[in-house]
This record gives structure tokens, C-alpha cells and sequence, in this order.
């Protein structure tokens, strides 16, 4: 089943060659045309250029600026699991329109098929360095990581498994808020999958929360914080409300790092900011930290 | 009538209508009794007419209007001995939230609110009701304070959301609202949650995790705000009264999603018009919830809030085939 998941071929923020030929003067279209699709990515940050594979290579963080670029699902999965035995949970949930909210039953086609992915989520167990371990995962490629039911229900039922078979959890956010063509329904994700980690914290789980970029709203309101162990990537944008909402309330400017996990980390909100290499060793130190039974 | 809202105009206009028709014919000595009883008859029925068919966005007006009681205005007609406590013991004390002990019909309870101002000033000091981390964190206190001496949790909603600013953020506005969402769902004393006015996102969520989730027939509920949905979906914000249709942000609505238990009705016209007969429903309610919940033990109270929530959310299955993945 883990194998399926990665037979499909992934797209990644390539830049599309029309988007070249629109930072020149119109009429002086330029050979760069020519460039293969996907063969080259451009760092959203610096703007430096690597070969595609080259920052595949290195994780997707740029070699140049360090900037963490966005993964999906299928990606962290793969970057942070042992390969073989991910047992997927749930692939098959799909959203359906339950407010009959105008243009949501075909963006969510869209979403489907501009990101690959079913929702913005994936959840299952697999193991760190042989330690079994729950997870889930979320996609920003996918509507924006925003949490409708379906989101909420398979987190939530990640949760449950976690607590029944004793396991440690892991949740990789990323999200834009609440999915707001299910509006209430949304909203009361973050009631469930939060009353879900209670009976887990109650119970004695590991709950490591891994923030990545970016996490705001609703999934920053309830999960992504409620970890044990709250861990960003760096540069991750990690906040409640939006950058552009504070502006207005406040009539100032945010200074840059606003909301970064740097910030977060310096305001007492994060345990630790680890670099993507880091991090599935750290991870793993943290999990065997949890299981190994001392003689005290 | 006072504060009328823009569809209130035909009432407003019909009523000057039959009281010039009164001065008139007391000035010059006409009497027009009959054309009076006609129009009186009329009104009545456009009465009916108007206040039976509100729309989810006229609601949202009702549900923001500025004479609406707040939550000390109801607490002040519902219970007795209110006695207000202060501040989260860790930064401050955020006026957008009120809390205390006081009685209902002699039981001793806990009771908190999002606190809107009556005025410029009060809305200042108050945040318009929208809660920095100190506020969810004094709710948060007080709710441990009345787990700690079993008594019953009883909270009003009214906020247009969580307050979104640097110092909210660098206080961890998240945190407080998540912590909150978990330590509402261990709570072993019956929570009733009433949203009276404005259900504004994970601001209003934080304090609402109740075994019994009751609305004012004119509240709103939704993850966002129908202006603040317009503005991202639509991008203009003077689309709000159209989200407000398409978001099922109204009391009825939320009963259908089985996301609240009970609707509590208004006075004709909305809460404004009558504070004592709006208290008086709440409180009527709050009793009979209360007196039901109050056979459950903590384990059960816990569980019955915990399903509560579980069940909430619409979802299908797909087979592996039927989906469009790219190739």
C-alpha cells in the first residue's frame, strides 16, 4: 500500500515556463523558453535557481538561503519514515459538500487534481528507525491544509488509534485554517480532534507536533500546539491570526520575522526549530527517549 | 421603536403612518377609528410577515446590534449574588472576558462571558468582546476552579473572534485556544454553552465546549466571519450578507448540523426589545438542561461531551479507482 503511494509521480513547485517569459518586457520573448519543465526550481525566497533534483537531493531546503520549501504528504512521508510497512488509515475519505456551498464540490475536484492528493491530510503507521509510531500529515498543496470534516475525522481517528495501541503521534501541520465552504462543521474539527488528544494526554501518550510552513487558524488553534512537544521547521510561519488582519487591526507594520518559528521559539511558544535534516533523527532521539524504561 | 435595522423600515414607516393619521384626526376632530383599526390590522400582519421570515443576514445584524444584551446584562437577570473574579494569574486581567461565581435558582455556579462594551469607551477597554490569551486563560482558571468544587459550568458566547493582534500572537493566541479546546473536553461538571450574539470562529469555539450547546434564536455561529469569508472568497467584503446565506450560520441551521441541542427563542423583533423576557427563556432553559445533566457522574459527563463532538462532521468514502490522481 505504502509502495502505491509513491508510484505516482509527484509535482513539485516547478516553474512553469510561461512564468519565465512573464518577468521580461512583452515582445522580448527569450530562449529560456526552452527550458524543460520541472528540470530547474526557483527558490521562493532568494530567487536563486537549482537543478530540480539537486535540491531533491537536499531535502527541498535551498542550498543557497536555507529556506525550508514546502513538502507534501507523499514527501514528508517519505523523508521522515523507514520505507517499507506504512499502513495507510482511511484513504478513501473524501469531503462532500454538506452546506451545498457554492463552487466547493468543484474545487475540491480542482484541488484534487492540481495536488494529487484525495485531502489535505494522510494519515497512518509506519515506523522511525524500527520505532513504530502513529502519524499524520498534512498537505498545503491541497486546499490551502485547510481542515473540513474530512481532515478533522481522519486526525481525529489517528488520535484513537494512537491511544488504543499504545503508540506515540506525530502530527506534521500545515494549514491555511478552517475550511470555510464547510463553515461550522470546520470549525468544530478543532473540538474533536482537541477532546481526542485529551483522552490521549490523559493516557499517557507522546503527542510531538511538528509545525511546518505555514500553520495558522483553526489547525494552529488545536492540534498543531497541543503537542508535548511542539517542534517548526525553520523560517515556518506559525500563528493564529493572519499577518495582513493584524496590520489592519493594529495600523502598523510586522516587522519580517513575524509569526516565524524563530519568533515563536524567542516568545516561549516552541520547544525546538529543527532543520529538516535534523529532523527525523531528532524524531526518532525523542521518541526512544519515551520508550526506554530506566532503572530509577 | 429604536435601533431599527434597515428591513425594519416598512414597520417604522407604517407606524409613523397611523400616528399622523391619530394627530390629524385629533386636531381637526375626525374620527378615523375604522381607517386606524384597518392599518393597526396591516401592521400587524406585516409584522408577523417580516419577524417570521428573517434571513441568515438580517441575523447577523440582529445578532451585532448594538443594544443587544450582553452577557452582564443577562447574567444580571438570570442569576443571583454574582460575584465577578479576576485575571489569569499569569499576565492580566482581559475585560473581554467576565467570569464569576453566582447562583441559579439557588445553586451555587460558575458563569462566563464574552463581554461586548455597552459604549465607545467600554468597547475600547473591553476589545469589543474579543479576547486576548489572558482571557481565554482566566476562563480557562475559572473553569478549574469550578471542576475543583463541582459546580456546573455555565458560558456565554458573543464575540466576533479571538482578538488578532502581535500581542495576542506573541502571547500564544493558539495556545490559549487549544489548551482550552482540551481542557473543556476533561471537564467532570455539566458545561452549558448559550451563544447569545456573535459566534466568531475559534475566539467563540474556545469557551464552547459544552455537554449542551444552546443558541439565541437571532445568534450566529460560523469558523469565520461572513465579511471575513466575503473578503477571501469573493474579495469584497460588502458581500457579507451573501456568505452569511451561504455559510448556515443561523441557530436553525447549527440544529440541523446537530451542532447545538436547543434554540431559545426571542422577543418579536430580537433580544433588544425585551432583556427580561430574553433572561427569562435562557434561564429556563439552562434549568432544564442543567436538571438533566445533573444524574451524570464525572465519567459520564466527560463522555457525553466527548460524543458530543466526535459525531460532528460529513464525510464519504471513494474507491481507490475513482480517484484523479495525476499520472
Amino acid at each position: 500500500m505504502f509502495k502505491d503511494l509513491f508510484q505516482k509521480k509527484r509535482k513539485y513547485a516547478t516553474i512553469p515556463s510561461e512564468r519565465v517569459g512573464r518577468g521580461s518586457e512583452p515582445g522580448e520573448e527569450r530562449p529560456r523558453r526552452e527550458i524543460p519543465e520541472g528540470l530547474m526550481n526557483k527558490c521562493p525566497k532568494c530567487g536563486s535557481i537549482q537543478y530540480s533534483k539537486e535540491l531533491e537531493k537536499n531535502l527541498k531546503v535551498c542550498p543557497n538561503c536555507g529556506h525550508h520549501m514546502r513538502l507534501n504528504a507523499l514527501e514528508r512521508i517519505q523523508m521522515t519514515l523507514d520505507d517499507a510497512g506504512f499502513e495507510e488509515f482511511d484513504s478513501g475519505m473524501v469531503s462532500v459538500d454538506p452546506l451545498q456551498f457554492p463552487g466547493y464540490a468543484n474545487k475540491l475536484e480542482q484541488q484534487a487534481l492540481k495536488s494529487g492528493l484525495r485531502e489535505a491530510v494522510i494519515t497512518g503507521q509506519g515506523t522511525i528507525e524500527g520505532l513504530p509510531v502513529v502519524v499524520a500529515v498534512m498537505s498545503f498543496d491541497f486546499f490551502t491544509g485547510s481542515m473540513g470534516s474530512v481532515v478533522g475525522e481522519k486526525i481525529t481517528r489517528a488520535i484513537e488509534i494512537a491511544t488504543e495501541r499504545d503508540l506515540p503521534l506525530i502530527i506534521f501541520s500545515t494549514s491555511g485554517g478552517a475550511r470555510m465552504q464547510e463553515s461550522i462543521l470546520s470549525l468544530m474539527q478543532m473540538a474533536k480532534t482537541s477532546a481526542a488528544l485529551s483522552r490521549f494526554n490523559e493516557k499517557g501518550g507522546l503527542y510531538i507536533s511538528v509545525i511546518t510552513d505555514p500553520t495558522t487558524g483553526g489547525v494552529s488553534a488545536s492540534f498543531a500546539t497541543l503537542g508535548d512537544i511542539n517542534i517548526a521547521e525553520p523560517g515556518a510561519v506559525f500563528g493564529f491570526a493572519g499577518r495582513i488582519v493584524i496590520e489592519q487591526t493594529i495600523r502598523q507594520k510586522l516587522p519580517d520575522d513575524f509569526q516565524t518559528a524563530e519568533f515563536n521559539l524567542a516568545h516561549g511558544q516552541l520547544d525546538l526549530v529543527v532543520h529538516r535534516k535534523e529532523l527525523r533523527q531528532m524524531l526518532y532521539k525523542l521518541i526512544e527517549m519515551h520508550t526506554v524504561k530506566g532503572g530509577y | 421603536m429604536a435601533g431599527e435595522l434597515p428591513f425594519e423600515k416598512p414597520l417604522v414607516e407604517m407606524r409613523q403612518k397611523i400616528n399622523e393619521l391619530k394627530q390629524f384626526g385629533a386636531d381637526k376632530g375626525i374620527d378615523f377609528s375604522d381607517e386606524i383599526a384597518r392599518l393597526e390590522e396591516r401592521y400587524a400582519q406585516l409584522e408577523e410577515e417580516l419577524y417570521s421570515n428573517i434571513t441568515a443576514a438580517q441575523k447577523m445584524h440582529l445578532a451585532r446590534h448594538h443594544q443587544r444584551p450582553t452577557s452582564l446584562d443577562l447574567i444580571q437577570l438570570i442569576f443571583s449574588d454574582f460575584i465577578e473574579l479576576h485575571g489569569d494569574r499569569l499576565f492580566g486581567d482581559d475585560l473581554a472576558v467576565i467570569g464569576g461565581l453566582a447562583k441559579l435558582n439557588g445553586t451555587p455556579v460558575t458563569v462566563i462571558g464574552q463581554q461586548r462594551g455597552k459604549d465607545t469607551k467600554d468597547n475600547i477597554a473591553r476589545f469589543f468582546g474579543s479576547a486576548h490569551p489572558e482571557g481565554f486563560r482566566k476562563a480557562l482558571r475559572l473553569m478549574h476552579q469550578a471542576d475543583k468544587f463541582k459546580r456546573p459550568i455555565i458560558t456565554f458566547i458573543d464575540t466576533k473572534g479571538a482578538y488578532p493582534g502581535n500581542t495576542a500572537e506573541e502571547r500564544g493566541q493558539s495556545e490559549a485556544i487549544a489548551r482550552n479546546l482540551r481542557e473543556m473536553a476533561a471537564l467532570g461538571v455539566p458545561v452549558i454553552c448559550v451563544v447569545i450574539g456573535e459566534g466568531g470562529s475559534g475566539g467563540a469555539l474556545a469557551m464552547a465546549v459544552g455537554n449542551r450547546v444552546l443558541m439565541l434564536e437571532h445568534a450566529i455561529y460560523s469558523a469565520i466571519s461572513p465579511n471575513g469569508a466575503a473578503s477571501i472568497l469573493w474579495k469584497d467584503a460588502s458581500k457579507a450578507d451573501q456568505a452569511a446565506e451561504a455559510m448556515k450560520i443561523t441557530a436553525k441551521d447549527l440544529l440541523e448540523f446537530e451542532v447545538i441541542e436547543e434554540i431559545v427563542p426571542e422577543p418579536k423583533g430580537g433580544a433588544h426589545r425585551d432583556y427580561e423576557a430574553t433572561a427569562a427563556a435562557i434561564k429556563d432553559s439552562l434549568a432544564r438542561h442543567l436538571g438533566e445533566l445533573s444524574g451524570l457522574d464525572s465519567a459520564a459527563l466527560k463522555e457525553d461531551r466527548y460524543q458530543k463532538f466526535r459525531k460532528i462532521g460529513k464525510f464519504a468514502y471513494e474507491q481507490s479507482s475513482h480517484v484523479s490522481v495525476i499520472d
